[in-house]
């Protein structure tokens, strides 16, 4: 069998995985007494439409693909990082944090940004260190210790704004107080999105593309997540490798909520994490962890994402229905596979 | 405070604990099987939807309950065919399904929120209820929440105490041998892995039924139930029992949140309400860790006395996981 065939049949069975995805959608769509076309035709209008739209797309993209780089990192050394709310969440306090200490300062604007979305990385690595820790010394599997981290986050989280930090007088589930334009991340004129916010996203995918193909560091931690015992034998520091995969990735998500702070919202909100994370893990999950097809399925669940706006004020439908067509097509990408492997006796 | 607002409580926390119960026994079954069904957060959430949509168009409570033990198992049949048949990966699996049920809940739901539908009553058992303290506490709840409680029971004999039980402990533990005597690990694997969804499945709609009536979407305050019950689960050590100590223990902390909230003005009443949370599962960080390396250094350094009592307390808040669980099993 020569590999450009195996590689189109491979290709088949992803394609399958979408189809079949899109008609479960469709039935369901029926279902509610919706017309399957007019929704998904609604959906891509909601995030092509004009160019208002494709920036509000880039702006989810961004963090959406700065999550999921860090989660590579993770997957590499086979750690389900389900705490990566929590590390968006931690990133974006610790940049409102560090900002508020520093607004009645004269340092230059351009010095406080910078210190705060720096903060907001260290932030995120210290909430991803701590999964890691639990991990490695308390013996608390990786799934629930972050798990824990996440309801601790969002705890903080929403205490500080209902609570120290809360806006003179009405403390609200809207958040802190917005801070002084001077303190935003610069914007093209009238659209919401950032130009160093892609420039992060870029140089973020570049980094840990290189990082886990071409350095010799990605392959230790390979060999870490194919085995710890091997990779222990080999010589290579097993949990040692495990912390620094966390602490790269908690990097990562800490500045995806760097961005949401300094460049989207402006404040800190009770969902500064927006469930990126647990998108992120979808997303790793469909392009089977490889970062080569990264930007464009990110982009892809921006769109949907975006998009999916239009339904409710449409056609009266949940949003969340993206979420539902996001999550069947992972679901049914990886059944096909499971079906290829089975059936054609190959991996 | 009076003792009867207090007894009043803890009928509550009974009450309210009892959804946590079943699905915990249930994943407890699915996971001593092998297998982990990490969907449930997506499953109580859409059960709840769905179990509470059929009691209102049929104004039966049955169908409800029914209707929400069909989801569970239905997910869990996916859960089942994707890790047992196709060997994909459990956690993979189980976490897309967590996701894709709770957004299907939450769109599907849309059109029903805030409806009004049937609520289940309690119902007093005669003579007991009128034992003091006891009768309050447990003789005067819902029929689900007796059932819970019975439940428990069951399940601990069931898998400690009968052949099915000693097979499938079998089958969660060392597969291999199991089938070398004659267990069909693939079939039962799936059998308990659906019905373990099933229980899961039931949980759901005791809330919208019960405990919490109604659906109100993203608000329904559901989301993030499932992942407690798993963690419960291990808490529990797989063993029925000790996992409703941990739903109760859960469903008290819950109950205190409310009770501290008029006492404790200085915190935000938001963060007394999803305190219990992250306590539960700090509570994981003692079960686990005398499985721990560097624990078990730091005990053999104790001076003999010391030692032996430390290590009489780690073994008794320990637990130990089914030795095949996450595993697919392959015939040779």
């Amino acid at each position: 069998m020569n590999k450009s065939r195996t590689r189109s049949i491979s290709l088949l069975f992803q394609l399958g995985g979408l189809v079949f995805s899109l008609l479960f959608v469709s039935i369901i769509l029926i279902l509610v007494k919706s017309q399957p076309l007019e929704a998904f035709r609604l959906i891509w209008e909601g995030a092509t439409g004009n160019a208002t739209r494709i920036s509000s797309v880039l702006v989810v993209w961004v963090p959406l693909l700065l999550v999921t780089c860090g989660l590579l990192s993770t997957f590499t050394t086979g750690m389900w990082n389900i705490g990566i709310e929590g590390q968006i969440t931690v990133g974006a306090i610790f940049t409102t944090g560090v900002m508020r200490l520093f607004l009645e300062t004269s340092l230059s604007p351009v010095l406080v940004i910078t210190i705060s979305i720096l903060a907001g990385m260290i932030g995120g690595a210290i909430w991803a260190g701590l999964a890691g820790v639990l991990k490695t010394f308390g013996g608390v599997n990786e799934i629930f210790g972050g798990l824990g981290l996440n309801f601790i986050a969002t705890a903080l989280n929403i205490g500080l704004i209902f609570g120290a930090w809360s806006r003179p007088g009405v403390a609200s589930m809207s958040g802190t107080e917005p801070f002084p334009e001077q303190f935003w991340l610069p914007t093209f004129q009238n659209f919401r999105v950032s130009i160093w916010s892609i420039a992060f996203a870029i140089i973020g995918l570049v980094i840990i593309y290189f990082m886990l193909q071409g350095t010799h560091f990605g392959l230790r931690l390979k060999a870490v997540g194919k085995g710890m015992k091997s990779a222990f034998r080999m010589g290579i520091p097993t949990w040692q490798h495990m912390m620094l995969s966390f602490i790269i990735c908690g990097l990562f998500a800490g500045l995806a909520g760097a961005i949401q702070v300094t460049a989207v919202y402006h404040r800190l909100i009770p969902s500064i994490s927006s469930g990126y994370g647990f998108m992120g893990l979808m997303i790793a999950m469909l392009i089977n962890y490889q970062a080569i097809w990264l930007a464009p399925i990110a982009l892809f669940f921006a769109a949907l994402n975006i998009g999916g706006i239009q339904l409710p004020i449409v056609l009266k439908l949940d949003s969340s229905l993206t979420g539902v067509l996001q999550g069947s097509l992972v679901l049914f990408v990886m059944i096909s596979q499971g079906v290829k492997q089975k059936f054609l006796g190959r991996k | 405070m009076g003792n009867d607002i207090i007894l009043f409580g803890l009928a509550g926390v009974i009450a309210s604990g009892a959804p946590i119960v079943i699905a915990v026994i249930g994943e407890t079954l699915t996971e001593r099987a092998g297998v982990i069904n990490l969907s449930l957060n997506g499953v109580i959430l859409l059960s709840a939807m769905i179990g509470f949509w059929v009691a209102v168009e049929t104004d039966s409570l049955f169908f409800g309950f029914l209707a929400g033990m069909v989801v569970g198992a239905l997910v869990a049949t996916i859960v089942a065919f994707s890790s047992i048949t196709l060997k994909q990966s459990q956690v993979a699996v189980g976490f897309i399904l967590a996701i894709t049920c709770r957004d299907l809940a939450y769109f599907l739901g849309n059109p029903i929120m805030g409806s009004q539908g049937p609520i289940m009553l309690s119902t007093s058992i005669p003579f007991l209820k009128d034992i003091p303290i006891l009768g309050r506490l447990l003789f005067q709840q819902s029929l689900m929440t007796y059932i819970s409680i019975i439940m428990i029971g069951v399940a601990w004999f069931w898998i400690f105490k009968t052949r099915p039980g000693l097979m499938l402990q079998g089958i969660g533990e060392k597969p291999a041998a199991a089938y070398v005597r004659g267990a069909n690990v693939q079939k039962m694997r799936y059998f308990y892995t659906i019905v373990g969804g099933a229980l899961v499945g039931l949980a759901g709609p005791l809330y919208t039924l019960s405990v919490k009536p109604g659906w109100k979407g993203t608000i329904t305050g559901l989301d993030g139930i499932g992942w407690i019950v798993l963690a419960i689960t291990i808490f529990g050590g797989w063993n029925p029992i000790r996992a409703a100590f941990g739903a109760y223990l859960f469903a008290f902390l819950q109950w205190l949140g409310l009770v501290l909230q008029p006492y404790m003005t200085s915190i935000p009443s938001q963060v007394l309400q999803v305190a219990p949370f992250p306590l539960m599962i700090l509570a994981l960080l003692f079960v686990n860790m005398g499985n721990t390396e560097w624990m078990e250094r730091l005990i053999a350094s104790l001076p003999d006395k010391v030692r032996l009592r430390a290590v009489k307390i780690l073994r008794s808040m320990q637990s130990r996981q089914p030795g095949a669980l996450g595993t697919p099993f392959e015939r040779q």
